[in-house]
Parts: C-alpha cells; sequence; structure tokens
C-alpha cells in the first residue's frame, strides 16, 4: 500500500514534469521556428551564426553522423527503388550535396534527380539507410545485449551466492520494474508480459543516456522510434484484452443508455489516445530536453555573433551553469521517461487483462480501495 | 526528415532491431535473470520459513519438557503421597491389630482366670465340704462312742422329725 502510493506521487510528479517541460518546449518550437527562418535567411545573407538550424541539425536524424563539424562518420546509404531494385553506397558520396548515381541528398531527404540536377519525382525510392539514429539504435542494442549477456552469465555464475559488478548493479532496477511497474500494475498475470517491460524500460533508459552524449543521436525523440513502441503496446493491450475490457468498452456500467451514444466514441477514441499520448510524451520531452540544452549552448554562438567574443565570454559561465543544470534535469528525465512509458504500458495491459470489472476505473478507484 | 513524420528506414529498423532485441534478450537475458531471481527468493523465503519452523519447534519442544517435567514432579509427588498413605494406613492397621489382639489375648486371659477360679472356689468347696465332712464325722464319731449319747440323738432326731 505504501509502495503503491509511493509509485502514484512518482507518477504524478513525472506527468507535471513532463507536461511542464513539454509545454516549455512547444514555446520554443513555436517561438523557434519563424525566427528560426528568419535568421536562416540572415545568416545566408550575412554569414552569421544560425541557431535554429543548428539545433534542428542536432536533433533531427541524418545521413552520416557528426560528431563534431567536419569530423562526420560516414554511413551506409540503402536505397530501394522499383526500377533499380536495391543500392548501397556511403553517404559520404551525397556529402556537400553532390549527386551520385543519379541521387541527392536534399535536406535529409534522398532525391532521384536528373542528368541536369534538378530533382525528379517520377520513381519513388524507399530509404532503408542506415542513417545516424538507425546506427545509435543498433549501438544501443549491442551495448543492451552486451550488458544483459554480461548480467545473465553473473546469475549463472553467482548461482547460490550473492551479486556481484554490474550484476548487483542492475538487479534493483530489474526488481523495481519487477516489483514496483508490473506486479502491483498487471496483477497475477505479469510474468508473461514481464520481458516485454524490462526490454521497454531498458530499452528508452539506454537511449535516453546515450542521447544526452555529445553529438550523439536523438533516437527516443524520433517521433518513429516512439510509435514504434507506442504501436506495440498498443497491439499487445489490443490483443491482452479479455471480456471485461471489451465490455467496459462497449456498454460501460453505470452509465444511463441515453449517455451511450456519446461514452462509446469516447471510449473507443481512449482506445487510441493510450498510445498515441505514449508516442507524443517520449518524444516531446526528450526532443525538448535537447533544444533546450542547444538552445543555451547556441546563446554563446549568438552572442558571438552579435557582440564579439568578449559578450560570449562574459555570458558562457551563466550558460554552463545553467546548461549543467539542465543536463542535470536530463538526467533524471531519462530514467523518469523510461518509467512512465513503462509504467504507464504496465497500467494498460493491467486495464485490458484485469479480472474485476470495477478496478477498470484505474487509479483512483485502486487509491480509495487501497484506504 | 522532419520532427513529426516518422521516417519509412527508421521505423523499418526500430521494429526489427526492437523485436530482435525483445527475443533475444528474453531468451537469454529475462528468462535466466527473473528465474534465478525467483529461485533466490523462494530460497530465502524457504530458509525464513525453516527457520521459522524450528524456531516454533523449539519453543514447542520446551514447553512438551516443561509439561515433561511437570508431569514427573507430579507424579512423583503423587508417589510420595501414596506411599505416605500406604505406610500411614500399614501403621494404622498395625496399631489397631495389635490393640485388638491385646485385648484378645487380655479377654482371654481374663476368661482363663476366671476359668482357673471358678475351679479353685469349687475345689475350695469340694475341700471345705470333705474337710467339714470329715470333722463332722470325727465329732459325730466322738460324740457317739458311749450309748447313751446315741441313744439321746435319736430320740432328739426324732422328736424333731414328730414336729414335722
Amino acid at each position: 500500500m505504501m509502495r503503491s502510493g509511493i509509485n502514484r506521487i512518482l507518477l504524478v510528479v513525472a506527468l507535471i514534469l513532463s507536461s511542464l517541460v513539454g509545454v516549455r518546449a512547444q514555446e520554443h518550437e513555436h517561438s523557434g521556428e519563424p525566427h528560426t527562418e528568419h535568421a536562416g535567411d540572415e545568416a545566408a545573407k550575412k554569414g552569421k551564426f544560425d541557431v535554429g538550424s543548428m539545433i534542428m541539425h542536432h536533433i533531427k536524424d541524418d545521413h552520416g553522423w557528426e560528431f563534431a563539424h567536419g569530423v562526420t562518420l560516414p554511413l551506409p546509404v540503402i536505397l530501394y527503388s522499383s526500377d533499380r531494385s536495391l543500392e548501397v553506397f556511403s553517404s559520404s558520396r551525397l556529402a556537400h550535396g553532390e549527386v551520385y548515381n543519379g541521387y541527392k541528398n536534399e535536406h535529409g531527404k534522398i532525391h532521384r534527380v536528373h542528368e541536369g540536377g534538378e530533382a525528379s519525382h517520377e520513381a519513388k525510392v524507399y530509404d532503408f539507410s542506415i542513417t545516424k539514429n538507425v546506427a545509435s539504435l543498433l549501438l544501443s542494442a549491442a551495448i543492451m545485449l552486451l550488458v544483459f549477456s554480461a548480467v545473465s552469465s553473473g546469475y549463472a555464475k553467482n548461482k547460490g551466492k550473492a551479486p556481484k559488478g554490474i550484476q548487483s548493479f542492475l538487479e534493483p532496477i530489474i526488481l523495481f520494474v519487477r516489483d514496483e511497474i508490473a506486479k502491483p500494475s498487471i496483477g497475477p498475470k505479469y510474468t508473461k508480459y514481464l520481458p516485454y517491460l524490462l526490454t521497454l524500460f531498458f530499452f528508452i533508459l539506454t537511449n535516453n543516456l546515450l542521447g544526452l552524449l555529445p553529438g550523439a543521436a536523438n533516437l527516443t525523440g524520433n517521433i518513429a522510434v516512439t510509435l514504434v513502441l507506442a504501436v506495440i503496446t498498443f497491439l499487445i493491450v489490443t490483443f491482452s484484452g479479455n471480456k471485461h475490457y471489451w465490455m467496459h468498452i462497449l456498454k460501460p456500467t453505470g452509465v444511463p443508455v441515453a449517455l451511450l451514444p456519446i461514452m462509446i466514441p469516447v471510449e473507443i477514441v481512449g482506445v487510441f489516445m493510450k498510445p498515441i499520448s505514449l508516442m507524443v510524451r517520449l518524444f516531446a520531452n526528450i526532443t525538448a530536453g535537447h533544444i533546450i540544452i542547444l538552445s543555451l549552448l547556441g546563446l554563446i554562438f549568438m552572442a558571438n555573433a552579435l557582440g564579439g567574443s568578449g559578450t560570449s565570454l562574459a555570458i558562457s559561465p551563466v550558460v554552463i551553469f545553467f546548461t549543467l543544470f539542465l543536463n542535470m534535469i536530463e538526467l533524471l528525465v531519462a530514467f523518469l521517461q523510461a518509467f512512465i512509458f513503462t509504467l504507464l504500458t504496465a497500467m494498460y495491459i493491467g486495464s485490458a487483462v484485469e479480472e474485476h470489472h470495477e478496478a477498470d476505473h484505474g487509479i483512483g478507484y485502486e487509491g480509495a480501495e487501497a484506504h | 526528415m522532419d520532427l513529426l513524420t516518422p521516417d519509412l528506414g527508421l521505423l523499418f529498423w526500430q521494429v526489427i532491431v526492437f523485436l530482435g532485441l525483445f527475443f533475444i534478450l528474453r531468451a537469454f537475458a529475462w528468462k535466466p535473470i527473473t528465474d534465478s531471481l525467483n529461485e533466490r527468493e523462494n530460497n530465502i523465503q524457504s530458509a525464513l520459513d525453516l527457520a521459522e519452523k524450528t524456531r516454533l519447534e523449539m519453543t514447542a519442544l520446551k514447553a512438551d519438557n516443561e509439561k515433561l517435567l511437570a508431569q514427573a514432579r507430579s507424579e512423583r509427588e503423587a508417589i510420595l503421597r501414596g506411599a505416605k498413605e500406604t505406610a500411614d494406613k500399614m501403621l494404622a492397621d498395625s496399631r489397631d491389630k495389635a490393640e485388638s489382639e491385646g485385648k484378645r489375648i487380655l479377654e482371654q486371659a481374663r476368661e482363663s482366670m476366671q476359668n482357673e477360679r471358678q475351679a479353685l472356689v469349687q475345689q475350695m468347696k469340694k475341700e471345705v465340704v470333705t474337710l467339714s465332712l470329715d470333722i463332722a464325722e470325727k465329732v459325730l464319731r466322738k460324740e457317739l462312742s458311749d450309748k447313751t449319747a446315741q441313744e439321746k440323738l435319736v430320740t432328739d432326731l426324732v422328736t424333731n422329725s414328730n414336729l414335722n
């Protein structure tokens, strides 16, 4: 009871924090975009620093992994088109807007171009390239496989003994996911869903933390990644749904018949809103964090562009202080978002497999029950 | 590659890599890890249960011992009490017996004394009779040694008997 109470408080705090960060991010995006275009025009004219495009360049996916200005790791470009079948070549061939094999990279999108250089949209090109994000995804998968095979072998090696090394470091987190997320949210059937929840938690956590490294990809802040995670959660919830779950949607108990035409669409929208909120929450939080940190760092370069090196030197201590502070918050957010995504997934699964009809009412009812 | 439109390539790779990661980790990491965690928890739980059981057994044993001791003590007391009672009873019995025996002996003695006295009295009576008869004979013999005295007696007797 005590534990579930703490969980609730954590969740509430996390949701408030995430909404705050989200709002800030939105403001930034709104205020940022026109500014970006404006600054972009100016930059084009005067050769000044363009903070908006710098930020967008950092948070978006790219062919080739740019660690620092001019230091780019070329990555394989994999294209499929119906007339030319599969083509694989290095992304360095498309660097700086060069045309290779009839392809040109324009703002991150690879188009077919004619001999003259103008874009052609006749043939549809499917881009399966190992982009910066895909490379980061593979890297994180490799890290997770390495780490967890080490942890797993630790259990085989230290059988009947106390955990050691990385095993003892990760065991509390695994137990946290099992005892604080899976068990209370799903109930007795949690074992079936525990592997997914653990994979989800550690995948998000690993990529959130990797994304905080300088020069790293913004993987969990990419909508495609969060979309896949949310869709998998949605499929699991939908296919785990028992009779009570569907009855609750089609014919909620205690609702007057006259209200059903309103309630049923609301419930159906709710079914889809859950994964959409999961997708947007993770994407927005991670992207927002990156945008804020990059904006703060961008201040130094803007100051340099506007008032010279003296101004930038003067403001950099303040900026570094705030950036450090925000990095700390981002570290917290990395854990928090992994926790929230996993907890909400577990709760959705829990509501789908729950045997009692009454418990479908969610947090408030359970909380009331606990008292 | 806009911020809000998912790219096909990344979607594709994310599905492949995430599902691959999930299946590999489920088979080679989560299963052994959760199994050994459960096993360890069960071991700890069973060890705790065993300790608790042993403790309960110990207290039960101790209570049993105590009970046994108390029983032994009460039994000893009962035996002692019984022995004392028997002894007392025996004492009382023998005293009663002795008393009654004494009484009986006394009675017997008294009886035989009585008998002897009776016999003695009888004897004495006989002796006295004999003696007095002897004396009377002797007296009579002396008295009736002469003729006159004899005649006189006869006449006396006759006169006395005539009166009757």
